[in-house]
């Protein structure tokens, strides 16, 4: 069995969802190698190296790679899938988009959002929002499958010695242009890997009122997420959702305030932990998933939590 | 310019979907069905375009049994102009329906498709990401804004970090995001006026493709339930739970 793992990072740093996907390539068991496509991405490379169980960290280090481009990240991975049964990468926006794009091109029917790895050829995954587990066994020559980082550990980070090898691109596609992108600036931890969120639905009536729920996720040093209403409605950025369609969180605590529960925010944040639900009704079934309820408005919920954690 | 829509017709996103006990799956008799949520919106995207003046025609498609003729007609009814059935009782995987995608979009010689993101029922996120890379056209995926200009289409798209701008060449194939638009719903007399409408019925062995499965479904399980805890009824009682009780904090 060899596997190759792409790596996610913003060109200085690997971002920890790589970890997440090199422990799921580990339960496949064999060697595996990292894909590191980027552009002035030596610092990347370097940390690559040192992710326990890694046995090459392949870089294509080349301005094709500036920003992440699915097609170009692609072709790469085809051009090497000869050497692989496995490809993997983590379910997020960028894995997602990569991996069955990638797929399609080696004739492979993909696999997403692996949440258990049965044996090398055989994988769980949660299906209709989670309210079901399918166990598949592919039968393709390469397994290509992107993995839910909430359920696996973090591969250790310090203690590997991979070997490096510079590789080249496989072209530009002429076709796409990046324009830029407007991304959320935030000295919180990141939503997917915090190890505390506090999430915020529609019953926070608007954006402002989100400063409450900052301050609380200060004080208790997570991160702040929200329900699909609250973004759609404006409250807070896309990029804030959890849930069946937004991201999936699994932290230690999470704290669900003005969120009612519906199934599709479940989706997202039910392997958490310990789950707190404030709510002014008593009714929400947010109470059935929670570990501990409070019966409250959120407007004198909030401030008071806020008070006692002082 | 012509616009393909493809639409899946999946499980109501309000039902309650159960796994049935033989564990094959879940629960399908006499549920109630609809179109795939992304693709109502992939629907309305198409139509504001045509509406716009950038296409002439929408034509909507989907793969699967005879009851996908309906989820056309709801297409058909909110008004795009004609339909394309593939019509198949076998089990469909990601790969095996965009190739046919991809001969009805060669086929119909479609300038734009535009997918949903993700099928609410297999949760797949794949479908529009594989017809981009077989009819190597580029890929839009999540976008949330879609422009058509003199060089082909600006998008935004929803990325985890925040938000994407990429042009994009025509012809191309954009996947839709929860935030793209919101759909309209179809009028009665547009519910009459779509009965009228044409459907051209196909099989996948008239495209021309191969659908054997790649994956065996081994079974399908009920997840771990969640049972509810206790309720507090104070800032203090909650806090020293959370640290004594759940120590998480
Ligand atoms: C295809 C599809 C995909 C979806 N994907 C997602 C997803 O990824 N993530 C997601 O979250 N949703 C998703 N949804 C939407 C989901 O179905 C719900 O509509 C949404 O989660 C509701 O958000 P909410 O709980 O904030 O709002 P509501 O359901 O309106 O609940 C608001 C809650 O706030 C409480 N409240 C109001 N005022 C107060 C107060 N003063 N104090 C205390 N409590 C108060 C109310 O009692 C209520 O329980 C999706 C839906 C579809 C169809
Ligand atoms: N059977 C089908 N017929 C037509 N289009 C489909 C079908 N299945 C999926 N699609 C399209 O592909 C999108 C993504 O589906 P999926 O890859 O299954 O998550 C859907 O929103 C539809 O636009």
């Amino acid at each position: 069995m060899s596997i190759l793992v792409i790596a996610e990072h913003d060109k200085s740093v690997l971002l920890p969802a790589t970890l997440n996907t090199v422990t799921a390539a580990a339960q496949v068991g064999g060697d595996i190698d990292l894909l590191v496509a980027g552009h002035d991405c030596g610092a990347v490379a370097d940390a690559a190296a040192k992710i326990a169980g890694v046995n090459k960290v392949l870089v294509c280090d080349s301005s094709t790679h500036a920003s992440d481009i699915t097609e170009n990240v692609a072709v790469l991975i085809q051009a090497r899938s000869a050497d692989y049964s496995h490809v993997m990468a983590p379910a997020t926006t960028f894995g997602k988009a990569l991996i069955p794009y990638a797929a399609a091109l080696c004739d492979v029917q993909a696999i997403s959002d692996v949440s258990e790895i049965v044996d090398a050829d055989t994988f769980v995954r949660p299906i209709y929002a989670g309210n079901a587990l399918a166990t598949v066994r592919s039968s393709d020559s390469i397994k290509m499958l992107t993995v839910r980082t909430t359920a696996f550990e973090l591969a250790d980070a310090d203690t590997g010695s991979a070997s490096v090898e510079t590789i080249d691109d496989a072209g530009a596609n002429e076709s796409i242009e990046f324009i830029g992108q407007m991304l959320s600036e935030s000295e919180r931890p990141e939503l997917t890997s915090a190890k505390i969120v506090v999430s915020g639905g529609r019953g926070m009536q608007n954006g402002e009122n989100f400063a409450m729920l900052e301050k609380l996720a200060d004080q208790l040093g997570g991160a702040v997420g929200a329900s699909r209403a609250a973004v759609d409605a404006g409250f807070v950025p896309n990029d804030y959702q959890v849930g069946q369609t937004g991201k999936v969180v699994a932290p230690d605590l999470y704290l669900a305030v003005g969120i009612s529960g519906a199934i599709q925010h479940l989706a997202g944040m039910k392997d958490s932990k310990v789950i707190v639900a404030i709510n002014n009704d008593e009714e929400a079934p947010i109470f059935q998933v929670s570990d501990y309820g409070w019966n409250e408005d959120l407007f004198t919920a909030v401030p008071a939590l806020q008070e006692e954690l002082g | 310019m012509k616009i393909l829509v493809p639409v899946k017709r999946v499980i109501d996103a309000n039902i309650r979907v159960r796994v049935k006990s033989d564990q094959t799956g879940v629960e399908t008799a006499n549920v109630k069905m609809a179109m795939n949520p992304f693709c109502e919106i992939a629907v309305e995207e198409a139509l504001r375009m045509k509406e716009a003046g950038h296409a002439e025609e929408v034509i909507i498609v989907s793969a699967g049994p005879e009851k996908c003729q309906e989820t056309i007609r709801t297409g058909l009814a909110m008004g795009a102009d004609r339909g394309v059935f593939v019509n198949t009782e076998a089990t469909l995987e990601p790969l095996a329906i965009a190739k046919m995608l991809q001969a009805v979009a060669d086929k119909e010689g479609a300038e734009l498709v535009i997918l949903g993101k993700q099928s609410i029922d297999d949760d797949n996120n794949q479908t529009g990401q594989m017809l981009a890379a077989l009819m190597q056209r580029p890929l839009g995926s999540y976008i949330s804004k879609i422009e058509k200009n003199d060089g082909g289409f600006a998008i935004t798209r929803e990325i985890d970090a925040g938000l994407e701008k990429l042009q994009i060449t025509c012809p191309a194939v954009v996947t839709t995001d929860l935030r793209l638009n919101e759909p309209r719903y179809a009028s009665l007399p547009n519910i009459m006026k779509a009965k009228k409408k044409p459907i051209e019925i196909l099989t996948p062995e008239e495209l021309g493709v191969d659908i054997s499965n790649r994956m065996e479904v081994v079974q399908v399980t009920e997840p771990p339930a969640r049972d509810a805890g206790v309720m507090v009824s104070s800032a203090a009682e909650l806090v020293e739970k959370l640290k004594n009780e759940a120590k998480v904090i």
